[in-house]
């Protein structure tokens, strides 16, 4: 049994952890308005961007000459798997919920005859799927040093999509992020960059007109495809950094919670075993009176 | 007349929403001013500045990277970058300038780098008119 010495300290260590995580939960919060903030206002870009890209996509469809971003490269051998975590633990099962779609994508890819690549935006996601895939991942990014992630950063992830399409190293690209539904709730979600998807219902309606395209439909199409990726990277990026904060927080909650309780639990413990020390004390010196 | 509903977004955030009375852009194929009821168009825009008249008076506006959408809606600009003119300074345009070299530095075939080198070509000039 544990000396009242002994429990004292872990009550102290406890107290010192709830601390520290009570600190981490108010950080998360913190951050998490700002990232929440970030990915609020990066929507209508990205939404603007649908529309002309669902515009210019139907209005290309069927026709000969479509870039090949849009059209694909006629084949579904090789897939690549971009998957997109945070730089750091300690939030809950973000990471690994991420991790999991992933790898069953993979699974199931593999088991079809399909060529599996992989790429990792993010420490964490490229430490746990290095362990069992470490053979199909082709490159690891990272942005340890960075505060919060900005366009920059998504943009290099597409010129690096982008550069291997072009050499014909895959045939589809799916992203791999968590969307940020609330605080408690996230959604890790799978993504098709390339080819790209567009939803035809989107096109406005221009009662019969048609647009002007200056310059010509497939050019312009040809430099909103690659810009339209990286919106997409950036969309994915943020929804994770705020998907990250918001599982970080509730993690760090209920950790803080799980201390309080145990707190508890030893203060009890040690109380008790206070007294029958007290009791048996008492016990002693009286029987040892007794005996004079 | 009914204004012209005139958007302006960046990656970022939304940089400017409101009715105006016309907006000048900088076409890849040449300047245009787009009025109300303007036809549907779709452009693709050098860097340059979008310059807007509205009741607040005129306000110019960098943008780089960026296609122009008009529909029987408004106008949309979707910019990779968008600096207000007042808060564009020697240094800003000094980092959009090397960003434009990054770009060029990029370029994979001839066709992206003829852009990107017009593109840089574009942001020097406007950097020596400022």
């Amino acid at each position: 049994m544990a000396s009242l010495k002994d429990l004292r300290n872990r009550i102290a260590s406890v107290k010192a952890t709830r601390k520290i995580t009570k600190a981490m939960q108010m950080v998360a919060a913190a951050k998490l308005r700002r990232a929440q903030e970030a990915a609020v206002a990066a929507r209508p870009y990205a939404e603007r961007m649908a529309v002309v890209l669902a515009n210019l996509a139907s209005a290309m469809e069927g026709q000969a000459g479509a870039p090949k971003l849009l059209s694909g490269t006629g084949s579904d051998r090789v897939h690549l798997l971009v998957v997109a975590t945070a730089e750091r633990g300690l939030c809950g099962g973000f990471n690994s919920s991420i991790v999991k779609i992933a790898r069953e994508a993979a699974d199931r890819l593999i088991a079809q005859g399909k060529t599996v690549k992989i790429m990792t935006v993010g420490k964490k996601g490229a430490d746990s799927l290095r362990r069992n895939y470490g053979k199909y991942v082709v490159d690891a990014v990272d942005f340890r040093g960075a505060k919060a992630v900005n366009f920059d950063h998504a943009a290099g992830v597409s010129a690096k999509i982008l550069s291997m399409y072009e050499a014909g190293e895959f045939d589809i690209c799916t992203l791999f992020f968590s969307e940020f539904k609330s605080v408690i709730s996230q959604k890790p979600t799978a993504l098709q960059l390339i080819p790209a998807q567009y939803d035809a219902a989107m096109v406005p309606d221009l009662g019969g007109a048609v647009y002007d395209a200056e310059p010509e439909e497939a050019e312009i199409l040809g430099e909103l495809l690659p810009r339209n990726i990286a919106i997409q990277v950036f969309r994915g990026l943020l929804e994770n950094a705020a998907s990250e904060q918001g599982a970080r927080m509730s993690a760090m909650d209920n950790a803080t919670r799980n201390a309080a309780d145990m707190i508890n639990r030893l203060s009890i413990k040690y109380n008790r075993q206070r007294q029958a020390q007290i009791t048996k004390e008492l016990i002693e010196i009286i029987s040892g009176a007794e005996a004079l | 007349m009914a204004g012209l509903h005139f958007e302006l977004v960046s990656p970022a955030k939304l940089v400017f929403s409101g009715d105006v009375d016309s907006v000048q852009l900088p076409g890849s194929e040449g300047e245009m001013t787009i009025l109300p009821q303007h036809a549907p168009l779709i452009t693709t825009l050098r860097p340059g500045f979008v310059v807007v008249a509205g009741s607040q008076g005129p306000q110019k506006i960098f943008v780089r990277g960026g296609f122009a959408e008009v529909n029987p809606k408004g106008l949309t600009v979707l910019a990779e970058r968008a600096i207000p003119v007042a808060e564009l300074d020697a240094a800003a345009f000094a980092a959009q300038v090397k960003d434009a070299e990054t770009v060029l530095a990029n370029a994979r075939d001839d066709e992206t780098r003829r852009v990107a080198q017009q593109n840089l070509d574009h942001v020097k000039a406007l950097q020596s008119a400022v």
